[in-house]
């Protein structure tokens, strides 16, 4: 499984099939075994990312780590913020509990 | 594609012939909800305003949708009390060269008695409206809108893109493309402002979106839903990066605000959050208040991007729905006009959806009715906002002719 590099500056990749732990995914010509299951859409770190790192997406800032991720780990709201305004799910609304 | 407009007495052409029926507060509304239904006709729609305060925006906003091109009638339904200025929207209405007719449900005899009445009015208006001459009308004479609603990760990488060559084609053709919601173009200010046909529109483009990041922030939320988040999306500037697409590639030649008709062809941004301090609470409720903002800047037709799978429609201009994402089609495939989400599984590229949704704009322009359109899907909201006028940097010259 081959995932999506939208920019060559990027340090993320995209989704374009859902993949599960411990299936093999070629990143950058690379085999690598993935760490968990991400779905369709979402980002995956296309190498090792440190906190504080900016995440590039089409080639932008799309916001910066908050954790450290391994290459080929989920990059979401568990591990990166925006640089702009604060991103929320419905539990955190509160409303979905 | 040969287009067959509808000419209107003020020289605009539309796609449609709409009658619409306008609740001017929602004590009105049952009433003119009533009359749409008895009268049990696809080009006949609902819109209004429920407030009873007035609001000059709400007012520029009726006006401008009662005069539109796809619209050749209008059944005005005040209660009686309300502030909405009735006089001056039917006055705008009628100047246009429209037929507009008012019912006072409290100088009509109540409920029962103004249904009765608007259903004959409806039908004497539609009687008027179906004698519009039908005249060839040219893709330069189209005014297109585009939104994204339900977004995911998949929508910046398919549809979004898609719609942007269409923009490309369209805007080439001679058409007015308009792209909006600045509160999701927070983070793309700097590459938009360098598509500015001026600096100084430039720096009104990085000025509008700098007022949507700080109202957005006084509301405590982005224009950033919980299901953007289960679609992949982490954050508001790459949820703007993926929208910024839907803008293709040409120079922006101007901004509008609600009500503001585009003078030209070309790449127009629609600045949607409201001027001054922060009232009325959050700039555009749901996607359907953009879509009627659209509408109200003369868009004949909208494209609508959606990931997650929106199902709506709109009054008075047909939307055209482009799905982003594959799985998403499978499950809402009798919603949608587009599967852009084939790029994702390697059925199609960016170019061939762009050139699918530029014939499918001509299609509906021509008459052929959108899936959400023969679903019946006519929403339409407006709710209170304030603005300024747009500054002298925001427009383009009017063309010579």
């Amino acid at each position: 499984m081959k995932p999506i590099l939208l920019h060559p500056d990027d340090n993320v990749l995209v989704l374009a099939e859902p993949i599960r732990a411990g299936q093999t995914i070629e990143i950058d010509g690379a085999a690598l075994v993935a760490p968990g299951d991400v779905a369709v859409g979402h980002k995956i770190a296309r190498r090792a990312l440190e906190v504080g790192e900016k995440i590039l997406k089409y080639g932008a800032p799309i916001g910066s780590m908050t954790a450290k991720a391994a290459a080929g780990a989920h990059v979401h709201m568990h591990n990166m913020k925006s640089d702009y305004i604060a991103s929320h799910t419905r539990l955190a609304t509160g409303e979905g509990q | 594609m040969n287009i067959q407009g509808y000419l209107r007495a003020d020289g605009r052409k539309g796609i449609r012939n709409v009658v619409a029926v306008a609740y001017l507060v929602e004590c009105a509304h049952h009433v003119a909800r009533a009359i749409v239904t008895k009268s049990d006709d696809p080009d006949v729609h609902l819109i209004g305003f429920p407030g009873c305060y007035p609001n000059a925006y709400a007012l520029k906003v009726m006006q401008a949708i009662g005069t539109h091109p796809n619209i050749g009638g209008v059944l005005l339904i005040s209660l009686g009390c309300e502030s909405f200025n009735r006089e001056a929207l039917r006055a705008a209405i009628a100047a246009s060269g429209r037929p507009v007719e008012t019912l006072v449900i409290q100088e009509s005899g109540g409920t029962a008695e103004t249904i009765r009445k608007g259903v004959e009015a409806v039908a004497r208006l539609k009687a008027v409206a179906d004698q519009t001459q039908r005249v060839p009308m040219d893709v330069s004479e189209l005014v297109i809108g585009t939104i994204c609603g339900g977004s995911d990760g998949t929508s910046g990488i398919t549809a979004n893109p898609a719609v942007g060559r269409a923009f490309d084609r369209l805007g080439a053709a001679g058409a007015a493309c308009v792209f909006e919601e600045t509160g999701e173009l927070v983070g793309c200010e700097k590459i938009m402002a360098d598509r500015a046909i001026t600096p100084e529109l430039g720096e009104e483009l990085e000025a509008s979106v700098r007022k949507a990041e700080a109202y957005y922030t006084v509301m405590g939320y982005g224009s950033f839903a919980p299901g953007n988040a289960e679609g992949g999306l982490t954050t508001q500037e790459e949820k703007s990066m993926g929208a910024y697409s839907k803008s293709g590639s040409a120079p922006i030649v101007g901004i509008l605000k609600p009500g503001d008709l585009p003078p030209t062809g070309g790449l127009y941004l629609l600045d949607v959050v409201p001027d001054g301090e922060v009232r009325f609470g959050f700039p555009n409720i749901s996607d359907n208040a953009e879509i009627v903002e659209l509408i109200a800047c003369g868009a004949h037709l909208t494209l609508f991007t959606t990931g997650r799978g929106s199902v709506v429609g709109s009054a008075v201009s047909p939307v055209i729905k482009v799905c982003a994402n594959p799985e998403t089609y499978r499950k809402l495939s009798g919603d949608m006009d587009v599967d852009a989400g084939r790029i994702m599984e390697g059925r199609g590229t960016l170019d061939e959806v762009g050139d699918e949704i530029f014939g499918l704009v001509l299609s509906v322009a021509g008459g052929q009715r959108t899936v959400s359109e023969a679903l019946g899907h006519q929403e339409f909201i407006l709710t209170y906002k304030a603005f300024d006028p747009i500054g002298p940097a925001c427009l383009p010259l009017r063309r010579a002719s």
